[in-house]
């Protein structure tokens, strides 16, 4: 679960044409492909980006409206870009009951963002999950992909030093 | 692979004689496993220990990630819980190096024995299991130290205090090793009788003794945590494919079918229809190609079972899988999992890959004319696809929205073809059952409900875990004997099962058995597998409303009862909620469940009100509380709950 | 084979039908209507909106009449209290994520949910409503959407996606706030969208409706300085009717003429005798590269408006195959600005042609390309569909049935059996075949031979071979967009293989059944009723004196005082235009 960001301009639809023949030809022929190739995509830039997403269209002759359908209907697929360090709060039942609220209220007024938003200079975004399964360690939340249990709200000012040291942000 | 290959790994003990597994599932990563993993491997390098250390997956005591499981020649295997990368070179010292244990992270046996067969003593293990009163452990530390000293076995017997004693309130406990047996509710003058009685003379202290052992039964988690599930060799070695090469050279289809019905398993997703039933309705329709699925979107919020045995046992799966295609004559199958799961899609990927290079998968699997390929397919963030005409549709990469049946999966599933979908929990319960044997799991359990089933105890539990009990179990002993009661000793209100399609079963419930029928007797259902629970500082109207909230997030959208119905009703409970409520909300909300219950296309808007509908049966006195006290009501709970979040975290 | 039968009880009744039946339509054939929101004839089940819901005895779930197909034995309960209580109160849900605006809907009068709501006698607003505001969509100038009506039933979006193959509309997002519209935040406009209003057709609600220009044509009606003139389509004689008690494909040819003479048309045309005039220039192309092999083959018909945009943005390698005939509306508007407007006298800067079509993609033709302003003026100044001139009649209080029949004014209004069929399937095959056949031998086809009845019929693709004295002619005839791809990969494939062409010809109309089943037709129309609607228009053909459009005299003239002859220069000039590829999507 990268989230680098495009390092070319997407509305060019040559680039976008060779950055998706490789995901296409990886999964060509293959029963149920659509979904993989998105995730393929999406891990790859954090999100589908829109010419890429008429690029596989036509690259596997179904149209935009059914990449759309599929990507509008899973919560795991993004239009937008990700900010380039990603919160993940997990709101499953065991951390909800155990101050998973509090965790992201936390989060919410030190990033100055709500859930679901980035902030101005895109460096963080905040987000709630569905359950990632670590109920045994709630409440727990992720950052970029890596998972923290038991966190507790003065660990915040940390994990967050830290995940900016990380991506060299501010 | 040939099945001589296949035995021959039956004979071999590749176990070094001494090593040490680290739990890497993802919940012990994230308590920081790997780092534990790294600094054993430093220490062992720098200090040059003869030992093995590896990962493996998790044993399921989540309250105690990441764990260490030690095994030296001449001792017990011994497991430590909560190791950090500080404590972990001292295992290698002090236990590798010397045969000491570890002060507050050693783990007593949860197999206590009633003897001690004249075996030397060399250690006691002690606990306060109590959580009121303050932590007695040092004291009764001490005093079993002085005491021992005085009967002069002051250098032979070490007093250790351990992490956990699998006893709950029961007082001071007391475990001697390396026997197991276990002595509970010590007080003072007992050390002395226990040092006597035991130690001296080899008797048992009867009054005190604990001759329970654990009540679990380890069938789906039976290699979890004690296999490293990165290594085809690990499993094989541990009983995996047995199963397979059972039903491939003993059993017809048909048999392997009959099998399962004789086991009377039933599908541990949560509906608990028949698993013999319906193979037999998927493999009867003639088709050319067939296809078997296993479900692995784990959608309960709460729940994280199929997580854990994917990471910790996935050949186990795939190999239930396979004799699911066996039985039902399929030559392909997926996994189906969630993309949330990370680690559980690598590892099933990588159990894959290894399968097929040992050429257990692909043609003439095991040398017999079974054919049979498996791939993974990932789930993308959405619940309701663990519906299975849901699933079929992503797969085939279209919006996750159920249909509606007939026709049937087993006639008409993935691309049209017959296809039986299974949930992880089954299949681990499949390969099991071929490998020993249909009487040996219906042993376990009652008769509607043979065999085990794991549970995610979480919430204001004690001790967040994964429990495996034989059906029957009673709902009380597993949170209180097992789990360790409610966190802070507070009063237990309720446990939730069944996640957004179960229900609330209230305290006064709580001692019957677990089974299909009585969960759904009370108003909820098995579910796949959630237990949370909840104390009294829990406001069931907040329950209900997050997994109404769920509900309303995961709904596909497509079918207007449970759109529309689930968003109105969590409408009307966030009005109560906020203290604006009227008497004939709750009216309405039963008026609103009803019609959702009856008129929604598929189970996930059918038992979406079963949240609310438990809550209300049980707990409608705090609905009216929240009514009758208004605004200035719902301000003091929603405090209370802002303070308790605080404190939690 | 042998249809097997299924016996089943329905609220006690033996029922017998063929297997494979739903236990809706099972129950339709035992005189008991089940209600639904989302299912219609056309489509296939959706099961979204919940209110089939019938009980099966032994079975405890409450399963959907529209998807579940009766078996054998089944012993069903489709109306008691407890079914009628749920259906309420799902109506309620709906009603309570639905706005409440029914006086000023488009559907007002003529709304599914609207006469569900009134018959469940649904009193009060019980549950608090909720409606996202999501603003309108006006961006393409034919049909309009509301998005805040919309109730999920998804059949638009089927009718796009799967009858249609255009995929301008699609299910996004989830829960309460799925929604149609098409892919990504982009307007109707800049979607593939080929206007053909079969969405607006199968909404059960206002959602989806035709962008109304009745206030503007009042307008112009009302302006002292302006000659209005009318035309009216074939299919719109033998659907208008509907709209005031008529059964369905009733001809009222002669009482449309007196009511929009009454409303204020100062001149009244017929889109037939354009219909004959497009025959004479596109038989004559036919003959063109059929017989002297100039031009490409299959000549591919063009007066569907929505076909010429679908073909633009999906099927453009077939441009060079279309007939560059104007369309009917088009010729019509062109020769009221310039013939008409010539003889009678006329400025025809203040000629206001309106025309009365079954199509909301007429409203995008008028605009199409340049050539659509051939007089000099926009040749047809406004396209009503037949839904709108039901409402201005109903508007002015003439009482429609009661109207004394009238006729068509001469010159542009006199009209051969050949012209009358273009509103059907297979049509315009027709029609021009019995005019080619003319041109390539010289002579008529044989009486018994006029009715070419291989292109008949509701069959999505037809094919035939016609002999045209002792040489083949292979034609193909599709309609519903969804069935033209597999007539072109056909001609594709042959193409390719540097083979023969399998079709000379082909004609394609976008809506199922043709312009009778068109997107701008009233309500409620089904395969029964394209049937019936087809047998007036068959009907009206076979009671003309002229069936050939070569033969009407008003042809002739137009081309003895003004055209001279089929694709001469002023043909050409006024008659004809051109396609070129576009863009799928805009953005």
């Amino acid at each position: 679960m990268s989230t680098a960001t495009l390092n070319y301009p997407i509305e060019d639809a040559e680039a976008a044409s060779i950055e998706i023949a490789k995901h296409v030809d990886k999964w060509r022929d293959q029963e149920g492909n659509l979904i993989m190739i998105l995730h393929e995509i999406q891990d790859e830039h954090g999100y589908v980006p829109r010419q890429i997403s008429m690029e596989l269209a036509n690259e596997l002759d179904v149209s935009l409206a059914r990449i759309y359908e599929v990507i509008t209907f899973y919560q795991y697929f993004k239009l937008t870009p990700p900010g380039r360090c990603n919160i993940a709060v997990c709101n499953g039942t065991a951390c909800y009951l155990k101050g998973a609220a509090h965790i992201l209220s936390q989060l919410e007024s030190k990033l100055d963002i709500k859930e679901g938003e980035t902030t101005e200079d895109r460096a963080f975004h905040l987000e709630t999950v569905r359950c990632i399964g670590c109920c045994g360690m709630s409440p727990s939340l992720s950052i970029d992909g890596k998972t923290y249990g038991r966190v507790r709200s003065s660990d915040i000012s940390e994990l967050l030093e830290e995940a900016s040291k990380e991506k060299g942000l501010r | 692979m040939t099945l001589e290959e296949l035995d021959s790994y039956q004979r071999t003990n590749g176990k070094s004689k001494n090593w040490i597994r680290v739990g890497l599932d993802t919940g012990g990563i994230a308590a920081g496993g790997k780092e534990v993993l790294a600094s054993l491997r430093e220490e062992k390098d720098d200090a040059g220990y003869e030992v093995d250390i590896r990962s493996c997956g998790s044993c399921g005591l989540s309250f105690a990630d990441p764990t260490v499981e030690v095994q030296v020649e001449g001792m017990p295997t011994m497991l430590y819980g909560a190791v950090d990368a500080k404590t972990a070179p001292l295992i290698l010292r002090e236990h590798i190096g010397k045969g000491h244990l570890l002060d507050d992270h050693v783990m007593a046996t949860r197999k206590r024995a009633t003897s001690l067969d004249g075996e030397k003593q060399t250690a006691v293990l002690v606990m306060d299991t109590c959580v009121v009163g303050g932590d007695k452990t040092k004291f009764f530390q001490a005093s079993f130290e002085q005491e021992l000293k005085v009967h002069g076995f002051g250098d032979e017997i070490r007093v250790y205090r351990a992490f956990d004693m699998g006893l709950y309130d029961r007082g001071l406990c007391a475990q001697l090793f390396p026997s197991g047996v276990t002595f509970s509710n010590v007080l003072s003058p007992d050390i002395r009788r226990i040092i006597k009685d035991c130690l001296v003379e080899g008797k048992i202290v009867e009054d005190l003794l604990e001759s329970e052992s654990d009540p679990q039964a380890r069938v789906v988690l039976r290699n979890c945590g004690k296999i490293d599930p990165d290594s085809l060799e690990d499993s094989l070695r541990n009983g995996g494919y047995r199963g397979l090469r059972r039903a491939l050279t003993e059993m017809t289809p048909e048999q392997v079918i009959e099998e399962m019905k004789a086991s009377g398993l039933r599908g541990r997703g949560g509906a608990g229809f028949p698993t013999w039933l319906k193979w037999k309705l998927t493999r009867d329709p003639e088709s050319q190609r067939k296809y078997v699925i296993c479900n692995a979107d784990e959608g309960d919020p709460g729940a994280f079972m199929d997580r854990s045995v994917l990471e910790s046992d996935p050949h186990s799966v795939l190999e239930g899988l396979m004799i699911a295609a066996y039985a039902i004559g399929a030559s392909k199958g997926y996994f189906y999992i969630r993309a949330e799961y990370p680690l559980a899609v690598e590892r099933v990927r990588q159990a894959i890959e290894q399968a097929r290079e040992a050429g257990l998968l692909g043609r003439k699997v095991l040398g017999t004319d079974f054919c049979f390929e498996a791939a993974v397919r990932l789930g993308a963030g959405a619940f309701v696809c663990g519906e299975e005409t849901a699933l079929i549709a992503s797969i085939e990469g279209k919006r996750g929205s159920p249909s509606p049946r007939p026709p049937y999966p087993s006639v008409k599933g993935l691309w049209g073809m017959p296809t039986s979908i299974n949930n992880v929990e089954t299949l681990a319960c499949v390969s099991a059952i071929c490998n020993r044997g249909a009487e040996a799991f219906a042993r376990y359990g009652t008769e509607d409900s043979p065999g085990t089933k794991v549970f995610a105890v979480t919430g204001k539990v004690r001790h967040a875990q994964l429990v495996e009990i034989p059906m029957g179990y009673p709902i009380r002993s597993v949170i209180f004997d097992i789990c360790g009661g409610v966190l802070d000793g507070e009063d237990i209100k309720g446990v939730q099962t069944g996640g957004p399609s179960g229900g609330v079963i209230p305290e006064k419930h709580l001692d019957a058995p677990i089974s299909y029928e009585s969960l759904r007797e009370l108003g909820s259902i098995m579910g796949s597998g959630g237990m949370l629970v909840m104390d009294e500082r829990d406001s069931m109207v907040d329950v209900a409303k997050f997994y109404l909230r769920f509900c309303v997030d995961e709904s596909c959208g497509k079918c207007a009862p449970c759109r529309i119905g689930g968003y109105q009703m969590l409408q009307i409970i966030e009005k109560i909620y906020r203290g604006r409520g009227e008497e004939s909300d709750l009216s309405q909300l039963r008026h609103i469940c009803s019609a959702m219950k009856s008129a929604s296309l598929c189970g996930l808007g059918q038992t979406a009100p079963n949240p609310v509908l438990s809550t209300l049966r049980y707990f409608e006195h705090e609905y009216m509380a929240f009514i009758e006290g208004g605004h200035a009501y719902a301000r003091k709970i929603r405090q209370q709950q802002k303070e308790q979040e605080k404190v939690a975290s | 084979m042998i249809q097997r039968m299924i016996n089943a009880t329905i609220n006690g009744m033996p029922v017998k039908v063929p297997d494979g039946t739903s236990i809706l339509d099972a129950a339709r054939s035992a005189q008991l209507k089940i209600p639904t929101l989302c299912k219609h004839p056309d489509l296939l089940p959706t099961a979204a909106c919940g209110l089939c819901i019938v009980k099966i005895a032994g079975q405890g779930k409450f399963p959907r009449a529209c998807a579940t197909p009766l078996e054998e034995g089944m012993d069903i309960v489709t109306h008691d209290g407890e079914l009628t209580e749920i259906r309420r109160s799902v109506i309620e849900l709906i009603i309570s994520n639905h706005p409440n605006a029914c006086i000023t809907c488009g559907r007002n009068q003529n709304c599914e949910l609207q006469t569900l709501a009134a018959e469940f006698g649904i009193r009060s607003d019980s549950i608090k409503r909720y409606v996202r505001d999501i603003p309108m969509d006006r961006s393409n100038g034919s049909i309009v959407i509301d998005f805040t009506k919309c109730i999920k039933c998804g059949r638009c979006v089927q009718v796009c996606q799967d009858v249609q193959n255009v995929s301008a509309l699609s299910f996004l997002e989830r829960g309460i706030n799925t929604r149609m519209a098409p892919a990504g935040d982009i307007s109707l406009a800049e979607s593939p969208c080929i206007k053909c209003g079969q969405c607006a057709a199968h909404c059960p609600t206002g959602a989806i409706v035709e962008n109304d220009e009745t206030v503007a044509v009042w307008e112009a009606l009302r302006d002292p300085e302006l000659f209005c003139s009318a035309q009216i389509a074939p299919s719109v004689r033998v659907a208008l009717g509907e709209e005031f008690g008529y059964e369905a494909g009733t001809n009222l040819t002669s009482k449309i003429y007196a009511v929009l003479r009454r409303l204020g048309f100062k001149a009244v045309f017929d889109t037939n005798f354009s219909a004959d005039l497009t025959i004479m220039e596109e038989a004559s192309e036919f003959a063109q590269r059929f017989v002297h092999g100039k031009g490409a083959l299959p000549l591919i018909t063009s007066c569907c408006p929505a076909w010429t945009d679908y073909m633009e943005k999906f099927h453009h390698d077939f441009v060079d195959n279309f007939s560059t005939a104007k369309s009917p509306q088009q010729m019509l508007g062109v020769m009221a600005k310039t013939y008409f407007s010539e003889k009678m006298k006329i400025d025809p800067a203040k000629h206001f042609q309106v025309s009365i079509m079954p199509c909301t993609a007429k409203k995008y033709e008028l605009e199409r390309t340049e050539e659509m302003y051939a007089s000099g003026h926009k040749d047809v100044d406004i396209a009503l569909t037949t839904r709108e001139l039901a409402r201005m009649i109903k508007q002015s209080g003439i009482a429609f049935a009661e109207l004394p029949d009238d006729e068509a004014d001469s010159i542009l209004g006199e009209y051969s059996g050949a012209g009358t069929i273009f509103g059907v399937t297979g049509g315009v095959m027709e029609a021009a075949l019995r005019t080619a056949y003319n041109f390539v031998t010289g002579e008529n086809l044989p009486k018994e031979a006029i009715d070419v009845t291989p292109v008949r019929g509701l069959e999505g693709v037809k094919e035939a071979e016609i002999d045209v004295q002792g040489t083949k002619v292979r034609i193909a005839v599709a309609h519903g967009m969804a069935n033209v791809g597999k007539v072109l990969d056909r001609v594709r494939a042959a193409r390719e293989a540097g083979e023969e062409t399998p079709y000379h010809f082909i004609e394609v109309m976008a809506c199922p059944g043709g312009c009778i089943g068109g997107g701008g037709q009233p309500y409620g129309v089904t395969d029964e009723i394209r049937l019936k609607r087809a047998q007036g228009i068959y009907q009206d053909d076979r009671d003309c004196q002229v069936r050939f459009s070569h033969e009407n005299p008003e042809i002739k003239s137009i081309y003895k005082n003004f055209l001279g002859e089929p694709l001469s220069e002023r043909s050409h000039q006024l008659l004809h235009t051109h396609y070129k590829p576009r863009k799928v999507y805009k953005k």
